[in-house]
Order: C-alpha cells, then structure tokens, then sequence
C-alpha cells in the first residue's frame, strides 16, 4: 500500500517537502511523548534495578518474601485465567447463542469492571464476602479474596474476545456437523472451539496480565498479609512505602518482563488467528 | 439446536457468576450507602477533603485526556500510514500499559522524578514533579495512554487509504486531507476511545498512589480518598464516594453501549 500511497505523491518539490516535514513533525512528537512518558521511566525503573549489579538484582528477586508474592501471584493469577476461559467462554455464548429478557443490559454490565475504579471493587467485595457480611460468607485477607477480587476485574476480558467471534462464526458450519452424526460435544469440539480458542487465548492472556499486575482491588480485601495474601504488587507498594527502592525495582522489572511476554504471546496468537485473512 | 436444558443451565452459569461477582456486591453496597436515606450520604460527600479529592480527580483527567487524544491520533495514523524504523518499539510500548500493573508504573515515575532519579535535578531548581499535580498528571497519562489509538487503528485498517489519496490528488494539503477525509471517518472511534480513556483516568489508583505522597486535601484524588475513609474506619464515607464513582462507571457504559454500534457501522 505504501509504495502506491509515495507514487501518487505530488511530484511539486516545495508541497513534497513541507509534506515530509509535517510527517516528520507528527512522528517526532509520537515518539517524543511515548519516550517521555513510558519509554523514560521503564528505563530508570530497569537501571535502579541493576544498580546493585546483577548479585543485587537476584539478591533482592530470591528474598523469601519476594518469592513467597511471587508464587502466590502467579498461581491465583493462573486460576482466574482457567475460571476466566470457561466461565468468560460460556458468558460469550449465552449472549450470542442465548435470548433472554434484559440480555441488552447484561452485554452492558459485562464491562463495568473496566469503568469502575479497582478500589471501588475491592470495597464492594469486602461489604458482601467480609466480616460484616450478611450472608454469612467470610472470606477477607485470604487467598480466595485475592481469587475473587482479580476474577472481578478480569471479568470482560475472555468475554470481549470470545464475543465476536462467536458472532461471525457461520452457525451452518455446525448444522452441517449435526446433520452429518456428530453430538453436541463433537460439534463444540471439534467445530465451534477450533474458532474461538485463539479468542479464548488472547482474552486468557490479557486477564492473566490484568491479574498478575492488581493492584486496587486487592489493597483493602486482602489486608496485606506478607507470604499469606501479599501479591507481587502488593509488595511492591510497601517495599516503596518501606524506602527499600532496590527490592521494589527488582521484583517490579519481573513483572515488567511477564508483561511483555505476555504482549508478544498476544501478538503472536493474532498473528496466528489472521493468517487466513492475509494474502 | 441445543436441547432447552443444556441452554437454560448455561444461562445459569453465566448469570449465577455475574451476580455473585459483580451485581450483588454492588448493589448491597448501594443499599448500604442509602439505607439511612440521603442524607448522611451527602454528609459525607460534602466535606471539604472530599471535595477536593473530586475536583483533583476531575483536573487531572481535564489535562490527561486531551494529551492522550492527539497523541492516540497521531499514533494511529503513524502505525497505520507510515513506513518507520522503531515501529515494532511504538507499538509494544502503546501496548504496555495495558498488561502492566499500575504499582509498578507509579514506581518507575517515583524512581526517574525522585530526589536521585534522573529528572531529580528539576526538584532543586523549585519544580516539583513528584508528590504533586504533575507526578500524578503523568502517572494518569501513562496508564491511560493505549486507549484512543487502541480504537483508531483497526478503523483506520478498515477504511483504507483510497479517499484520503483521492483528496490528495483533488489538491488537498495534508492538513485539508486529515480534518475534511481522515477524521470525520475515525470521529467514533476517537470518541469511544475518549471515553475509554476517560473511565481509566477517573478509576486510576495504584500508580497516583505511589506517586501522590497522599497529602489529605492536596494530592489526594477521588479514589485514594475511598480508601483514607475506609482506614480511618469511615465506611460511610467510603461508601458515598465509591457509589458516585459507581455511578460515574455506569454513565461510561451508556456512553459505550450508544457509541459502539455507530464505530462499527462507521
């Protein structure tokens, strides 16, 4: 496309230059803010980190405690991806699939999570499965409040991604299955899910991100509990609070890098979900 | 198709888990905020502390949005339009904001803003970043950044190129081609992406958390003040101000629900 788009350029020299100018100008000031912005502090955030050298890094990385967070991070975090892949899944299909009265507002709640403030969730969560619950179900500063607290924010994610594929999905496809013997199950196996598992993936690894990072949800319902309810972030807020810069920066660039793998295996699953609509 | 059963047990499921986690929190800590009538509600409100955490929240999102418009604007035309070396960097860093925590972002503000910190030397030349409105400014920026041009640049895939060339070879200067071709086409994607960005800056708490030093009445924004009310063991006040912003998040989803099928028609 772009060597068309620089064919049927104007071949005038002054508009041509004040031309490039101004696209120069404009990808100047993209890059210039991303720098300033994100690009700056993620690079002090990494050079504060090696700032002990790399025995300071992995010092600060393999302390009990930032072990501890660590592990209990990222298995909460892979339960609420699993929970998210079939409960999201199954939400997806009964919003397409599925007619019901008031099903126009349910699509709309699925995205309050987003629109609402994480503080504001782990509140509402503590009010109804906290110590002053009235239903009778405790569950504050344990593990399954940090389980409960990352499945709220997580929840539109496999959801949004799973949704609109399901929608394209030509139901034809599956009548035929149907018609030829296959059962319902040999049907969603081996039709329906090979088209939405790289919705389903992409929408795993954007909740699993979100939960491995949650933070405001998880301050007020978790009370904070170092090896017993202390995700990653978590510590990471008091080791700032603490002034022990090192092992924040250090326990933070692991998240960092989770983050990124996360982005490219995202991408890549794109990628792969696309190959049919490239040439 | 499917046996009426199988439909009304997965129907159950869905509806079972989005009231357990979402709709019945919510709504009892609605009840709990009203039981009383309105009255302590807006008792609580209309403190002065919390007045201002409102109106900090509000300047900072007023200065965050607009920013994070034109650049998601740019940006999109950039990845879309443009052949550039450090493509592929553009866009994992647009990216990262959405898979990085929020703490983890107000950390690394904390570290370059920070008396040793690579901009520390505009702290002894009287201007100070960290603990203040700026810090708090660019925090807000940062994590809401990706939104706009997350919007902008499937659209501006689907529209293609042929009218903006079109008004090129009519005459148009690039500037004509952007506000009379470009933008009119993506305007519904800008505003879904606007209010996107919006709700994610009136949200915003862990990294203008790290950022803030949570000075009451001065840095303190909407959300850090849920949780000062809850430690100073005001649930009321607590309560009264997460239902404003509930009630904030909810206007967010008319906005989405009345923008998405003029984006995807557009």
């Amino acid at each position: 496309m772009s060597t068309v788009d620089v064919a049927s350029r104007p071949v005038r020299s002054v508009k041509l230059q004040s031309e490039r100018a101004s696209t120069a100008l404009s990808l100047g000031l993209v890059t210039t803010y991303l720098t300033l912005i994100v690009g700056l502090p993620i690079a002090a955030l990494v050079f504060e980190s090696l700032n002990g050298g790399w025995a300071g890094f992995w010092e600060a990385v393999s302390s009990p405690e930032a072990v501890g967070a660590l592990k209990l991070t990222l298995w909460t975090s892979i339960a609420v991806a699993l929970l998210n892949a079939v409960l999201g899944t199954v939400t997806a299909w009964v919003l397409v699939r599925d007619s019901f009265r008031g099903k126009t507002l349910v699509n709309a709640i699925i995205d309050l999570p987003f629109a609402l403030p994480t503080i504001v969730a782990g509140l509402t969560l503590l009010a109804l499965y906290g110590p002053q619950s009235p239903v009778g179900i405790n569950v504050a500063f344990t593990t399954t409040s940090i389980v409960l607290a990352m499945l709220f924010v997580t929840l539109p994610f496999v959801v949004r991604t799973v949704q609109p594929v399901l929608l394209e999905l030509d139901q034809e496809l599956e009548q035929a299955a149907k018609s030829l013997g296959a059962s319902n199950w040999q049907t969603f196996r081996r039709v329906v899910f090979p088209n939405v598992l790289p919705g389903i993936l992409s929408g795993v690894a954007l909740a699993f991100a979100k939960a491995v990072g949650e933070f405001g949800s998880l301050v007020i319902i978790t009370g904070n509990l170092p090896y017993k309810t202390q995700v990653s972030s978590v510590f990471i807020f008091s080791r700032i609070e603490s002034g022990d810069r090192a092992g924040a920066a250090a326990v933070a660039v692991v998240l960092l890098a989770i983050s990124f793998a996360l982005l490219l295996s995202i991408g890549a699953i794109r990628h792969y979900a696309t190959r049919h609509d490239r040439d | 198709m499917t046996s009426p059963l199988r439909r009304i047990g997965l129907r159950v499921i869905a509806l079972g888990y989005l009231i357990v986690i979402l709709v019945a929190p919510l709504a009892l800590v609605f009840y709990r905020t009203f039981e009383d009538g309105i009255g302590p509600a807006w008792d609580a409100l209309s403190t002065p502390e919390t007045v201002n955490a409102f109106k900090l929240t509000l300047i900072i999102t007023a200065i965050a949005v607009p920013l994070n418009t034109i650049f998601g604007i740019a940006c999109g035309l950039a990845i879309v339009r443009r052949r550039f070396r450090g493509k592929g960097v553009v866009n994992a860093l647009v990216d990262l904001p959405l898979a990085l925590s929020p703490v983890v972002v107000g950390l690394s503000l904390f570290l370059l803003y920070g008396l040793d910190g690579w901009f520390g030397w505009l702290g002894d030349h009287g201007i100070q970043i960290l603990f203040s409105l700026p810090a708090m400014v660019i925090a807000t920026i940062f994590v809401s950044l990706p939104f706009v041009a997350r919007e902008v640049v499937p659209t501006l895939r689907e529209i293609g190129d042929e009218q903006e060339q079109a008004a090129r070879t009519l005459g148009a200067n690039s500037r004509q081609t952007f506000w009379r071709i470009t933008l009119p086409a993506i305007r519904w994607a800008v505003i879904y992406g606007v209010v996107l960005t919006t709700a994610r800056c009136l949200g915003e708490y862990g990294a203008v958390a790290v950022v803030s030093g949570r000075l009451q009445g001065e840095t303190e924004t909407a959300t850090l003040r849920v949780e000062e009310r809850y430690e100073s063991f005001d649930l009321a006040g607590a309560y009264a101000i997460s239902i404003v912003l509930a009630l904030i998040a909810v206007l967010v989803l008319v906005a989405m629900t009345a923008i998405k099928p003029k984006e995807e028609a557009a």
